[in-house]
């Protein structure tokens, strides 16, 4: 049973400098040049107000878009390796949207499958998840055909719902009752509200059952996936906004004299992401590389990991540049028949 | 805290073998002897052995468990990291992390007949199952070898292939393609299925591993079928690209399939299921 507490929206300023008291370093939507992120907060003056959903999702708190995997020097003994400093700290996500509260089940479930990601789990380990429902949602949101919702609660510590000028604030997990505690005087009793009326409507925009039932016969449908993807660019930028996409790349950056092993975002639109050094290449046309990817998140994951690689926050399809709509992309697949 | 799975184990490079044009072996140790003490892989595996500084690049484990204490690799200088390999000497410290991947069901062929076909560079992970069934040779019943390349000079293992033959217990069959031959030259002259057809190896009670070049693994595969192999003992290994060998990457993956974890070693039964991606 989740609790429900209320708070004054004016109380968020104290919250704020509570979690800062206690340790807790705070990342939450802001302003950088033309697009919105997460970046670190001191107040809720800081936060980017009035945004349905940031351009960049919260996911580079956990997995940064470059890392150290562990450094090497050069000595006179021979080569040395060191672990990278430990370099996170306890970590609040602030003002996420449901979506992407949810979003990091889907990389737990990469990271974890089977072997550990230590460098993955350090940073998972010390986030909690404080998100605001949302009360305005736009063409590209379809949160609610993948099973999530604009007031959903999965995934979060604290899920605040605006009502009025008071939070209804949702504490969902054993976390969330640490961070409710660390503030108890600012909230009161929630009797009386109710967030349904407060919560954007997001339609249903395909039927993920029947996707999930069409999509693992469509492999060599090449007509399908050539007319979905031909006006992909294969620019990545879906993977590098989506919350959920977990690709990397391992490279060395180094000097003679030493360097580090790093982590670096990749994405399967890319042609050289799988391409052999013979010049063979698997996924060797864009239509192989769109496939990967809706195959991956609807029909892969589900079946391996038990996980849906999407929470329909709809950033790739606001980020395409030559306007490809993955929802509707989607509904043509699960009409398509099997 | 849990180690971290990106660090390699640092390998010292014992010996080196020039074993073709482009082609070398290392055998590794381990720095640290404890941690090689404690190793331990099976025929089939495959590790990221990196140049520090240059990157990682993936192989299979040519060496056999049966011999412990070191690992050895092969591999064709191509791009920057086999290339920064090759340049590496005698002493040399080398990254290695692994073992990854699924394995030769080994156990499950005791009292069968083995029948091994490779092509070019692809013989070092049919070497490792190779020198494990040799190791354990009262096990097993007929083995055989069929091995080619495009020349004489191209032959990997060339000092194996004469030991092998030489031991009188395993019937080895070396192919170079038409042209590939030397005036001393005393094996076949001929593309690998073609040999495998002339020969006509008994499918009975035999297990086969294939492992070659695409086309040589697309015209051998018809050949076995219509010497009656059953499918499900034949073997063969897949590659694709990887960064991380543990299904994290999402690269190496065909359809729902990833070669770094449900493979690199499948069943020619199993890779009729496969959809085309690899």
């Amino acid at each position: 049973m989740i609790e429900q507490k209320r708070m004054s929206t004016t109380s968020l300023e104290a919250l704020f400098q509570r979690y800062k008291t206690a340790g807790w370093w705070i990342l939450a939507p802001r302003a950088e040049g033309d697009i919105t992120t997460f970046g670190e907060v001191d107040s809720p003056g800081d936060v980017a107000a009035g945004l349905i959903q940031t351009t960049l999702s919260p996911k580079s708190a956990v997995l940064p878009i470059w890392e150290e995997l562990f450094r090497f020097r050069r000595g006179e003994s021979g080569i040395e390796v060191v672990e990278a400093a430990e370099s996170s700290v306890p970590t609040i996500i602030f003002g996420l949207r449901p979506c992407d509260a949810r979003a990091f089940a889907a990389l737990d479930a990469v990271f974890t499958w089977d072997s550990q990601d230590e460098p993955y789990l350090a940073r998972r380990n010390k986030v909690a998840f404080v998100s605001i429902a949302c009360n305005q949602a736009d063409d590209y949101c379809f949160c609610t055909s993948t099973g999530g919702g604009p007031g959903d609660t999965a995934g979060s510590d604290l899920l605040l719902t605006g009502v009025g000028d008071e939070y209804l604030v949702e504490v969902v997990t054993e976390r969330g009752v640490e961070l409710a505690g660390i503030a108890g005087e600012l909230f009161g009793p929630a009797e009386g509200m109710d967030k349904a009326a407060h919560l954007a409507s997001v339609p249903v925009r395909f039927d993920l059952d029947r996707l999930r039932q069409v999509l693992p016969k469509t492999f060599d449908r090449e007509e399908l996936w050539i007319d979905q993807s031909l006006r992909c660019l294969g620019c990545g930028a879906c993977a590098y906004v989506c919350p959920t996409c977990v690709c990397f790349d391992i490279q060395d950056e180094a000097t003679r004299h030493g360097g580090a092993r790093v982590r670096c975002w990749d994405s399967c639109g890319f042609s050289l992401f799988t391409l052999h050094t013979s010049g063979h290449n698997p996924r060797e046309v864009q239509s192989h590389r769109w496939r990967q990817r809706v195959m991956h998140k609807f029909a892969y994951m589900p079946e391996r990991l038990q996980v849906l690689g999407c929470v329909g926050c709809g950033r790739c399809s606001r980020a395409c540049p030559v306007d490809m709509n993955l929802a509707e992309h989607l509904a043509v697949i699960a009409e398509s028949g099997e | 805290m849990s180690e971290n799975i990106y660090r390699p184990y640092l390998m010292r490079i014992a010996h080196i073998v020039d074993e073709a044009p482009g082609i070398k072996t290392f055998r590794l140790t381990f720095q640290d002897e404890e941690a090689g003490a404690r190793f331990r892989f099976k025929a089939g595996q495959f590790g990221l052995y990196s140049v520090f500084g240059q990157g990682e690049s993936t192989f299979c484990i040519a060496s056999s468990p049966t011999r412990s204490g070191y690992l050895e690799c092969t591999f064709r200088t191509m791009g920057r990291v086999t290339t920064a390999l090759a340049d590496c000497d005698v002493g040399d410290i080398i990254g290695f992390r692994g073992p990854y991947g699924n394995t030769f069901p080994i156990e499950t062929w005791e009292g069968k007949s083995i029948l091994f076909i490779a092509g070019g560079i692809a013989l070092p992970p049919l070497r490792c199952v190779i020198w494990n069934v040799l190791d354990l040779r009262e096990r097993f019943k007929d083995v055989s070898i069929i091995y080619g390349a495009r020349s004489v000079a191209d032959l990997v293992y060339k000092h194996e292939l004469e030991e092998w033959h030489a031991r009188g217990d395993v019937r080895v069959i070396t192919t170079v393609d038409p042209g590939g031959e030397t005036p001393d030259w005393s094996g076949e002259i001929g593309f690998v299925p073609t040999v495998v057809e002339q020969i006509a190896p008994s499918s009975a009670d035999t297990v086969a591993l294939v492992c070659g070049p695409p086309i040589m693994i697309k015209f051998t595969l018809p050949v076995l079928e219509k010497l009656r192999f059953a499918k499900n003992m034949t073997y063969t290994t897949l590659e694709n690209r990887m960064k991380c060998g543990i299904g994290k990457c999402g690269r190496c993956n065909v359809g729902k399939v990833f070669v770094c974890k449900d493979g690199p070693v499948f069943t020619l039964e199993e890779l009729e299921e496969l959809p085309e991606e690899y």
